[in-house]
């Protein structure tokens, strides 16, 4: 099945940061979490953006998923830029054209499986029974296809993670951004959710990833790390083939070894 | 989908959950009981001064009907002149004493005082017969019959068609005196205006006037006139109140007032039990508002993760408000529906408590079934508590969802 409204392979620029600056305000002293931030993701790449806590990567992500918006520079996602959108439509945006993943899974506890995975299909008024349907899809093709009606308390976390990732795909997302989509997961869940979302950027689905798993990072085509708020390498290398770095200790090497190469779950 | 989330969201926390509709059901059923009483009386009172048809109630002058043991003499002519006059359609005179009675043939133990009511038993407005018939006098305008409450008949465990030895004797503790006169219980009665507990027995206004001797002769405790209606318009209070007007002004022995004004006096009695039911009213609806507020801002707060998370996934701020809102409403849907039931029940046993209370007539109530009024207390306590989930839904609506997903990141 397709998961992505993008099926060829066309690789123009998708998202575009251009000298993006944001800063919180803190309680002893401002945080300046970006400073002058400038990127380009092509269709259909899978990226990942590493660097240690409090290196700015969250923040970028939030920002390349306008969940937030920066207080200087632009980000430009299909050509439009989207750092000056109402909230209204920020979130129509996302709901359309973004898939958010994040470490905590943060699926609604009291709802199903299928139920979360309706959840932005409702949200985008797609009638009850092409959601189900649809969810129904979404989630066999994460490998959950005997669990629809299971409660996320009743899943492992790599069940919840996949979940997660259905819900994210369920509106046919241009981009998919993920927060530590790991980092609640054991090394071998890991691998495997791994070799999901590389399956998924087969399919023509752009995938943007903010991680500490040397693993995942690995699989990602291209490493974009980041340090005090800037971007300190661009690399299409495997982050292995990087001369050591104080930003190397920062990823978690519990997965180095034993996957290298995951195996993708059977697909439909 | 935003009404299974709702659901959901309540059905987290079910006891607490259930402790909420609870503490609004509670609310609710303060609130429809405090209406209840505080329109209830006043309709109580308005039927069973309005239930017969009399408008206009005579009594000595200065008095309340039965307030005080007054009488008014020359009732004959009294009587006469008010029926004479071309507006009025009927006049119903009475007379009230109390007596001693006891159950012929049976020891004197089991003797009770009871109110005496002499009354036209064709033309009365105070009495309804439930078995039996209405009583009748001897030629020589004497007691022989009487029909009597169901107070009596239990008291001295009589039954209709026995005999009763009835006497002006004014203390249990006196023995019947010997012109005690002997009448026939011909039926039971209920009587509007007698309290409950309180034994009675009505006969024929001359029998009551005869056993009182001199005191009685001639005299009555209360006229009741009923006036005719007017062809013009269906208001009758003009007309009512020109009869009253030229009663008073031909009378000057008497005070005539009528069923409005009755009712106008009543309501200023009242007036303390309206204040009251209205401060617990505006009490518990308060407290229904401050439970649904709390419940669900304690629920937002617990929540702001996934309601972050909601919006990060494209759900709107209006979405996030009608979700929350809807949580409030649930809440309040339920407690009410609840709180209607439980407020029927115990306005119910709370009537009952009060209407044994000490001199009050069997037919009035306290709490009365008006559903334009309860509907209005009940939509406002909707409305109340739809608005009372405003403030936490408004709270969660306006999350920063950067912000607390990092916090909840955190966390």
């Amino acid at each position: 099945m397709s998961t992505s409204p993008t099926t060829s392979r066309d690789t123009s620029v998708l998202l575009e940061a251009v000298n993006v600056h944001r800063h919180y305000r803190g309680e002893a002293s401002d945080v300046h979490a970006l400073r002058g931030v400038t990127l380009q993701i092509h269709r259909g790449e899978f990226v990942a953006i590493v660097g240690a806590s409090g290196s700015g990567k969250s923040t970028l992500m939030h920002l390349l998923g306008a969940v937030d918006a920066p207080d200087q520079g632009r980000i430009v996602l299909e050509g439009q830029d989207i750092s000056t959108l109402s909230d209204r439509n920020a979130t129509r945006l996302r709901l359309r054209r973004i898939g958010l993943v994040f470490q905590r899974f943060y699926l609604m506890p009291t709802l199903s499986a299928i139920e979360n995975v309706e959840l932005p299909m409702a949200e985008a008024g797609i009638g009850r029974e092409q959601r189900k349907r649809r969810a129904a899809e979404l989630l066999s093709f994460v490998g959950l296809g005997e669990r629809l009606t299971h409660r996320p308390t009743q899943l492992s976390g790599g069940e919840q993670q996949r979940v997660a990732v259905a819900r994210a795909l369920a509106n046919g997302p241009a981009l998919l951004l993920a927060d530590e989509p790991t980092g609640e997961l054991d090394a071998a869940t890991g691998a495997s959710l791994i070799a999901l979302l590389q399956r998924l950027n087969a399919d023509g689905l752009t995938c943007v990833l903010v991680t500490h798993d040397a693993a995942l990072a690995r699989s990602a085509q291209r490493v974009i790390t980041m340090r005090d708020g800037q971007i300190v390498s661009d690399d299409r290398n495997d982050i292995d083939d990087r001369t050591e770095s104080d930003d190397r200790n920062d990823i978690d090497d519990r997965t180095v070894s034993d996957d290298r190469n995951p195996t993708a779950p059977p697909l439909p | 989908m935003r009404f299974s989330l709702a659901l959901a969201a309540l059905r987290r926390h079910p006891m607490r959950t259930l402790l909420a509709i609870f503490g609004v059901a509670i609310a609710s059923a303060l609130l429809l009981d405090m209406v209840m009483l505080a329109t209830g009386m006043r309709a109580s009172f308005r039927s069973l001064l309005t239930s017969r048809g009399y408008e206009l109630r005579i009594t000595p002058r200065g008095t309340l009907p039965f307030d005080t043991e007054a009488t008014v003499g020359g009732a004959t002519a009294l009587i006469a002149s008010v029926r004479a006059h071309p507006d009025v359609m009927q006049v119903s005179a009475s007379l009230g004493t109390t007596v001693q009675v006891e159950r012929a043939g049976a020891p004197t133990s089991t003797s009770t005082s009871a109110f005496a009511l002499g009354t036209d038993p064709a033309v009365q407005g105070e009495y309804t017969v439930l078995t039996g018939r209405l009583p009748t006098t001897s030629t020589a305008g004497l007691l022989t019959e009487v029909i009597a409450n169901n107070a009596l008949l239990t008291r001295l465990g009589a039954a209709v068609g026995d005999t009763l030895s009835v006497s002006t004797g004014r203390s249990a503790q006196l023995r019947l005196s010997g012109d005690a006169v002997r009448a026939v219980i011909v039926g039971e009665a209920r009587f509007l205006y007698v309290p409950p507990g309180l034994p009675a027995v009505s006969a024929p206004l001359s029998a009551v006037q005869a056993l009182l001797g001199e005191a009685g002769r001639d005299r009555i405790s209360l006229a009741m006139a009923a006036v005719r209606a007017s062809p013009a318009t269906s208001d009758n209070s003009d007309r009512t109140e020109a009869v009253r007007q030229w009663i008073e002004g031909t009378h000057s022995r008497v005070t005539a007032i009528s069923t409005e004004t009755a009712i106008v006096q009543v309501e200023e009695r009242l007036a303390y039990f309206r204040q009251l039911a209205f401060i617990l009213g505006a009490l518990s609806l308060v407290i229904g508002v401050l439970l649904v507020t709390t419940l669900v801002s304690l629920s937002v707060n617990e929540r702001l993760g996934e309601l972050a998370v909601l919006r990060a996934i494209g759900v709107v701020r209006t979405g996030v408000l009608q979700q929350v809102m809807l949580e409030g409403l649930m809440l309040g849907v339920s407690g009410i529906t609840l709180g209607l039931g439980l407020g029927l029940i115990t306005a119910r046993w709370l009537n009952t408590i009060l209407r044994d209370f000490p001199g009050l007539p069997a037919d009035l109530d306290f709490f009365v079934w008006s559903p334009e009024a309860a509907w209005k207390a009940l939509a406002m306590l909707l409305v109340a508590s739809t608005l009372a989930g405003a403030w936490p839904a408004w709270r969660a609506s306006q999350l920063r969802v950067a912000q607390a997903l990092r916090e909840e990141a955190i966390g």
